[in-house]
């Protein structure tokens, strides 16, 4: 789940360079914007097929936040 | 559910008008920098709009395409005895606009005339009304008019829908002939989520006032509305889409018994292009038979399919193309439709 969940996080927000540590705050990426939010509802879609409304995704924090919803909503 | 079915009734000719006035998204600088105006053209797509000017509405433009559509076909416009205005931008909160332009084009008095306002469903919607009619025997000819000034809509101080939207008008005759054959439409709603696209002052559950007005910062990136402005919460509409639109597709193709694969093109609302695409991936459709106009026009409301046709699809509407008409957005509503445009006339594309 969680390397799964890594690359199609990375691949979404177009992260190359680097690995991503769930403790990071992805708001704070140079690559966060308005887009990187439609990629990552779509990489949800694709590889859950789940949605988080914004009201939920507002909440979220940490890369360690985002991937406990989505494994909560895959178990769920 | 409303999963409907109608025969024999089809779309003759289409014309579309769009204001001469075009607006360059990377120099649409007046409130924001070069560089950001870049930014957001870069990650939208839409590279240019229409914008109406002043004193010209939605009507105007839906007037000419009529005008164009009504010469092009050398309509008889006695023949005319149903006219439909599809807009959210009228000219008056009434009469109906539809009435309006039952005189301005010349029509007669026997003329049924009405308005459907919707949003972004609503030509597909439309459709759906005017084909119900139209299979009926006392109509000859059916004129569906659509037209939106959506530019006027939005605040040009929010970056969130400043670079978006544009203007547009189409026209649409509708006839009852054996070549059309079946069409199929589903058309759904969910008011539960009234809050993801809205104006919310200015009707009569928040009538204007002075302070409805005032433009306001909105967030932490000094974005300015009103509450008289349209707002979009865009990441949430295309969580709605994604959730809504395949199974919805699925559904028509069930009722229809058409596979998706075997149409010719696939309209979808022209709203974002990173989302039409990840829709046509999803659905594995090719990007050939996929047409856009939202570089050209940027999204037009109700506007966007058929003007995406007139624009997009001239000349190729011939023997039996089979087309799904695919619109969602404000309300939230959406509606899906297969449809056979066997031979039909499309226009040159109108400017005033």
């Amino acid at each position: 789940m969680k390397e799964n969940f890594l690359a199609s996080f990375k691949e979404a927000l177009q992260i190359e360079d680097r690995e991503v540590l769930i403790t990071d705050v992805f708001r704070d990426y140079e690559e966060w914007d308005s887009l990187s939010r439609l990629s990552l509802i779509a990489a949800l879609d694709e590889e859950y097929d789940l949605q988080i409304e914004d009201r939920e995704f507002e909440q979220l924090v940490t890369v360690g936040d985002l991937m406990a919803v989505v494994e909560s909503k895959v178990n769920g | 559910m409303a999963l409907l079915k109608f025969n024999n009734v089809g779309i003759a000719g289409m014309a579309a008008c769009v204001p001469a006035n075009t607006i360059v998204n990377y120099n649409y600088t007046e409130h924001f920098s070069a560089e950001e105006a870049k930014e957001v053209t870069d990650k939208t797509g839409i590279q240019e709009r229409r914008f109406a000017l002043p004193g010209t509405t939605s009507s105007d433009l839906c007037f000419a395409a009529a005008e164009k559509l009504i010469a092009d076909l050398q309509v008889d416009k006695s023949e005319i005895d149903l006219l439909v205005f599809v807009s959210q931008t009228p000219d008056y909160r009434m009469p109906a606009t539809s009435i309006l332009l039952q005189n301005r084009l010349g029509l007669s008095m026997q003329t049924m005339a009405f308005d459907i306002s919707l949003g972004c469903s609503a030509f597909v919607y439309a459709l759906s009304v005017v084909y119900a009619m139209m299979e009926k025997s006392g109509f000859q000819k059916a004129l569906l008019l659509d037209g939106e000034t959506r530019s006027r809509v939005y605040s040009p101080k929010d970056r969130k829908t400043a670079f978006l939207f544009g203007d547009g008008g189409v026209a649409a005759l509708i006839e009852r002939d054996e070549r059309f054959g079946e069409s199929f439409f589903s058309l759904n709603s969910d008011g539960s989520r009234e809050d993801l696209i809205k104006i919310k002052a200015g009707g009569y559950r928040y009538p204007s006032t002075a302070e409805t007005l005032v433009e306001k910062v909105i967030d932490e990136h000094g974005n300015m509305r009103s509450e008289e402005h349209g707002y979009m919460e865009g990441a949430d509409v295309f969580n709605f889409v994604l959730r809504e639109i395949p199974p919805d597709i699925k559904r028509l193709e069930a009722f229809s018994g058409k596979a998706l694969h075997s149409l010719d093109y696939y309209l979808f609302h022209q709203a974002n292009d990173y989302m039409n695409g990840y829709l046509a991936k999803k659905l594995k459709l090719p990007a050939e038979r996929v047409p856009s106009s939202i570089a050209q026009f940027g999204n037009t409301s109700s506007v966007s399919i058929p003007l995406t046709i007139v624009s997009q699809l001239q000349g190729k509407l011939v023997e039996n193309k089979e087309a799904m008409l695919c619109a969602f957005g404000v309300g939230m509503s959406w509606a899906t439709a297969f449809i056979n445009f066997n031979g039909c006339h499309i226009s040159d594309l109108v400017e005033v």
